[in-house]
């Protein structure tokens, strides 16, 4: 039932609102609204018993194992919502004076560094929204330091087909074509196609490494040279960096210019769809170009704004003030925890859990898609077998997983993987929780053989079965209207 | 686990990256803190930062939250799971998003909501990009865009939207009422434009003849954007009727809507337009639905409009949004309603007013447009506003925004807003104190002569 059906006229949270109207005699009638807006009206007994409900029909990493692949959906630190919650961080103004903000710039100071050391980026601002904020900040980037140099001739960025939706979105966003190149059957980036592909023409390119096939790109640093010998730049999509926290940095490999998923690597809640963050790091060359503002350091260790006063060449501002703040609040309280040595740990519990799930089902008879590389954070299984003989379809697996109390990995993605499930299962979840993800994905496997229709029609447990999507989008029903 | 995978050693599983890109041991980062020592610390500069008198508004407003609010939205289950692509396995937050866009629809009198953008800032840029798309009118990439809304928000859209070859014009404001000035309007009558921007109200407060504006661009083959605040909507004339036929897309700032200061974010963008161009919109939408029993579900649709499906040829690049700052907004509007929110906007205008009258009663400090304001209101004082703003904030009042460095043209111009949260008390000691900085100032400006060295 909808907050909508529970309204009767009249009621309300008394405590919640002014006791009294003003007036409004001073604002001209034409200015006004002459009826109310239909907005549910209801005790706050009533909304809070609602809302309590409607969360209990989520799936949560709170609640369930989630190896969501590409996603990094890795335990939040319930410290980090807490301390980002203290009354004196939520009620600061994002315009208050540098007097009042030296605690809350401390914090992004240090965030700032620890990713530039991290990353061995030079530079890093904070204030991309989100991971496709970032990108759109990076290659903007790419485009002002070509543009910096009168070289405007260069009109395309290249993109490898496994690549993440928003990378060939972001490349139109900032004006560019999209050139894609294949990836090798091993996985890797095919470097003749991409020989090919560059030229006079080329901006730059968009790698996410680990690649979203959750290999390695081994060839990076020549991939680095030829992009760099063209004149282009590279572009390092941090999705996938939890793989290689501490392990090896973006920078050393040669990127120019990265953005990192906070609400993945940095563990920062991924809220039912964002808020996240996607801070932005570069190499020398760019520096001057990241969008402001960022937080400085005096002689006198105060903190300070860096503005298009201090930036002239700044590609300028995203958002109407600095960021995500809570959410890189949340991040820094994150970083402190791990500190160095947790750092460290991050890509190698990751890694281990990857390596070891893909053992497990492979030993089971699942087919992996790489079998021959190296499993990084993550690892895809083909599906292609059970689809072809049993017509039983990866959709069905993952729908028949949420039966078993699990989140379905990711599904169809990379698109060049039939039939794929992308499985990440993160650091901090236990053997346990592996096992019992292996041994169910073993049961629905047998069901697919001895009943495949038990799994074709999953779920059957949850508070709904398989949706009609293609009425959804035909018979348009995007708000209540009315009883 | 190292026996299942074959391997001794966890290292091993490093083996394909090349051993000249294995990182050090990363001496820029301290070592790790228990939650006790990072709580400590993170109290310690809370308290730091203090807890000063806000009387800045400029985009972010200091409302009461109902304690419900953010308790439920930091129940795990909303903030911990991942965007609702399994609808299955996330009724819960689908459901929610669906009575959002019920409830946004229903304040901005529109056809569709998305269910959410980055910030107001951004949601702008996305209009700008939308109109541009949409309008099969015009081919025009230029933006009619006045002087007198946000500057932040005209900046960030520039950034965006430049790179596609996106012009944004500007429209000069009339200095005595503070309104977009429809005379300089009409000079643009007949040219090709995308669109015509509407903020309501403008960023110094003051109400746009929005009926009139929205009429104009409609008139000459342009869609009618509203930029607006969210609660001003639950006593003003929401855009859905602005003119004869209402704004074709409307975008704006959610933070009043339940979201803290908390420094500028995460607050959340929202987007409505008509039912017409639903299929131009970025961002997520949710649809109502059945199952395979005939239940009624809700399931994200129209997503061939997005990066995932679409990729290069996407409405927009967009993929996580704001969707915890949505479930508090539509936690925070079920318990306000129509009626705690008309309440709340009607406070902070009345004490908008309020405030502005004790500060106008002060020697050398004057309102400067004449036009009616929602709540906020732009002074002129006898003195620069950046000493003022600074000598106040030393007592731990945060005294507005100092217009001088977007608007130079206003002179000493400070913009401030009382929200419903201000006390009669506190605007009485802002009053005193603001009264006696400009007393001192005064004083400063002519020394008395000393006649005795003469």
């Amino acid at each position: 039932m909808l907050i909508h059906e529970q309204s009767r006229s009249g009621r309300r949270a008394f405590a919640q609102a002014p006791k009294d109207r003003p007036g409004l005699e001073d604002i001209p009638a034409e200015f006004l609204r002459e009826r109310p807006p239909a907005l549910p009206e209801v005790s706050e007994m009533q909304a809070v018993r609602h809302y309590t409900r409607l969360s209990q029909k989520n799936f949560s990493i709170d609640t369930q194992f989630y190896p969501l692949g590409s996603c990094t959906m890795k335990y939040n630190p319930r410290a980090c919502n807490t301390l980002a919650m203290l009354p004196g961080i939520l009620g600061r103004h994002p315009l208050a004076p540098e007097s009042h903000s030296q605690g809350f710039m401390a914090c992004l100071f240090e965030l700032q560094e620890m990713l530039k050391e991290v990353t061995g980026m030079h530079d890093v601002s904070l204030v991309p929204a989100a991971g496709a904020q970032g990108e759109f900040t990076g290659v903007a980037m790419i485009r002002a330091y070509h543009d910096s140099r009168g070289d405007s001739e260069r009109t395309e960025i290249i993109v490898p087909d496994a690549a993440h939706g928003t990378n060939p979105a972001t490349a139109v966003m900032c004006g560019y074509k999209v050139r894609e190149i294949p990836t090798l059957g091993n996985g890797d980036v095919d470097l003749d196609a991409l020989r090919e592909a560059v030229g006079p023409q080329t901006a730059g390119i968009m790698l996410t490494n680990p690649s979203t096939v959750g290999v390695f790109e081994r060839n990076i640093a020549e991939i680095a040279r030829i992009v760099h010998e063209a004149g282009g730049l590279l572009y390092y999509d941090g999705a996938n960096l939890n793989a290689i926290l501490g392990k090896c940095r973006p920078g050393d490999m040669g990127f120019d210019v990265i953005h990192m998923n906070l609400h993945k690597t940095f563990s920062t809640p991924h809220g039912g769809g964002g808020p996240g963050a996607g801070p932005v790091g570069v190499s020398e060359r760019l520096k001057p170009f990241l969008p402001v503002p960022m937080v400085a350091q005096d002689g006198y260790g105060d903190y300070y704004w860096l503005t298009e006063k201090e930036r002239p060449q700044t590609i300028g501002k995203l958002m109407a003030f600095a960021g995500n703040a809570g959410v890189l609040l949340r991040a820094w309280v994150y970083a402190r925890m791990l500190g160095r040595e947790g750092m460290i740990r991050v890509a190698e519990y990751a890694t281990l859990n990857a390596n070891y799930m893909a053992a497990r089902l492979r030993e089971a008879g699942f087919q992996l898609a790489y079998p021959e590389r190296r499993a990084t954070h993550e690892f895809i299984v083909t599906l292609r077998r059970q689809a072809k003989e049993l017509k039983v379809n990866a959709m069905d697996f993952a729908k028949r997983l949420l039966d078993y109390g699990y989140h379905a990995p990711t599904t169809y993605f990379p698109l060049l993987v039939p039939e794929c499930f992308l499985i990440e299962p993160t650091e901090t979840e236990a053997k346990e929780a592996l096992d019992g993800f292996i041994e169910a994905m073993r049961a629905i496997q047998k069901e697919a053989e001895s009943e495949p229709d038990t799994v074709r029609s999953a779920p059957h447990t949850l508070p709904v079965r398989r949706l009609d999507d293609v009425r959804a989008a035909r018979e348009l029903d995007l708000k209540w209207s009315g009883a | 686990m190292l026996d299942a995978i074959g391997v001794d050693s966890i290292e091993a599983l490093f083996d394909e990256i090349p051993e000249a890109l294995r990182a050090g041991d990363l001496p820029g980062i301290p070592e790790g803190l228990s939650e006790m020592e990072v709580s400590a610390l993170m109290h310690a500069r809370a308290r730091r930062d203090g807890q000063a008198v806000c009387f800045i508004g400029a985009g972010a407003y200091d409302h009461h939250i109902p304690a419900a609010v953010w308790e439920i939205a930091t129940r795990g289950e909303f903030y911990t799971a991942y965007t609702p692509y399994q609808a299955e396995a996330s009724q819960g937050t689908l459901q929610l998003l669906y009575e959002y866009q019920s409830m946004m629809t229903a304040l901005m009198d529109m056809g569709v909501s998305n269910t959410s953008l980055y910030d107001g800032a951004s949601a702008v840029a996305e209009a700008v990009l939308m109109a541009v798309r949409a309008n099969r009118k015009s081919k025009s990439r230029r933006i009619l865009v006045p002087r007198a809304m946000h500057p932040a928000y005209r900046r960030v859209a520039h950034t965006i939207v430049r790179n596609q070859g996106i012009e944004l014009v500007e429209l000069p404001f009339d200095p005595a009422t503070g309104q977009t000035d429809l005379t300089a309007l009409e000079a643009h009558a007949g040219e090709d434009h995308a669109a015509l921007l509407i903020p309501q109200p403008n960023f110094f407060g003051v109400l746009e003849p929005v009926d009139a504006l929205c009429d104009w661009a409609h008139a000459n083959g342009m869609l009618a954007i509203g930029v607006v605040n969210p609660l001003a909507m639950s006593i003003l004339e929401p855009p859905g009727q602005w003119g004869g036929e209402g704004v074709d897309i409307v975008v704006g700032e959610g933070q009043p809507l339940g979201a803290p200061l908390s420094s500028g974010g995460p607050y959340f963008g929202f987007m409505c337009c008509t039912q017409k161009l639903v299929r131009q919109m970025p961002g997520r939408i949710v649809g109502r639905t059945v199952d395979l029993e005939g239940r009624t579900g809700y399931t994200l649709t129209l997503q061939a409009r997005e990066q995932h499906i679409r990729r290069s040829k996407a409405t927009s690049n967009i993929c996580t949004n704001q969707g915890l700052l949505v479930t508090a907004a539509t936690i925070h509007m079920a318990l306000l309603g129509a009626e705690g929110l008309a309440r709340t906007a009607a406070a902070c205008h009345a004490n908008t007013n309020a405030l502005s009258e004790r500060l106008c009663g002060i020697d050398g400090v004057e309102p400067v447009f004449d036009g009616p304001v929602f709540h906020e209101r732009v002074l002129r004082l006898a003195m620069p506003v950046a000493d003022a703003l600074k000598s106040l904030a030393a007592h731990n009042v945060l005294g507005g925004y100092d217009l001088s460095r977007d608007y130079p043209e206003l002179g000493n111009a400070l913009l401030v807003c009382a929200t419903e949260t201000r006390t009669a008390q506190e605007m009485d000691e802002y009053a005193a104190k603001l009264g006696r900085i400009m007393v001192a100032q005064g004083r400063a400006k002519c020394p008395i002569e000393p006649k005795f060295e003469q």
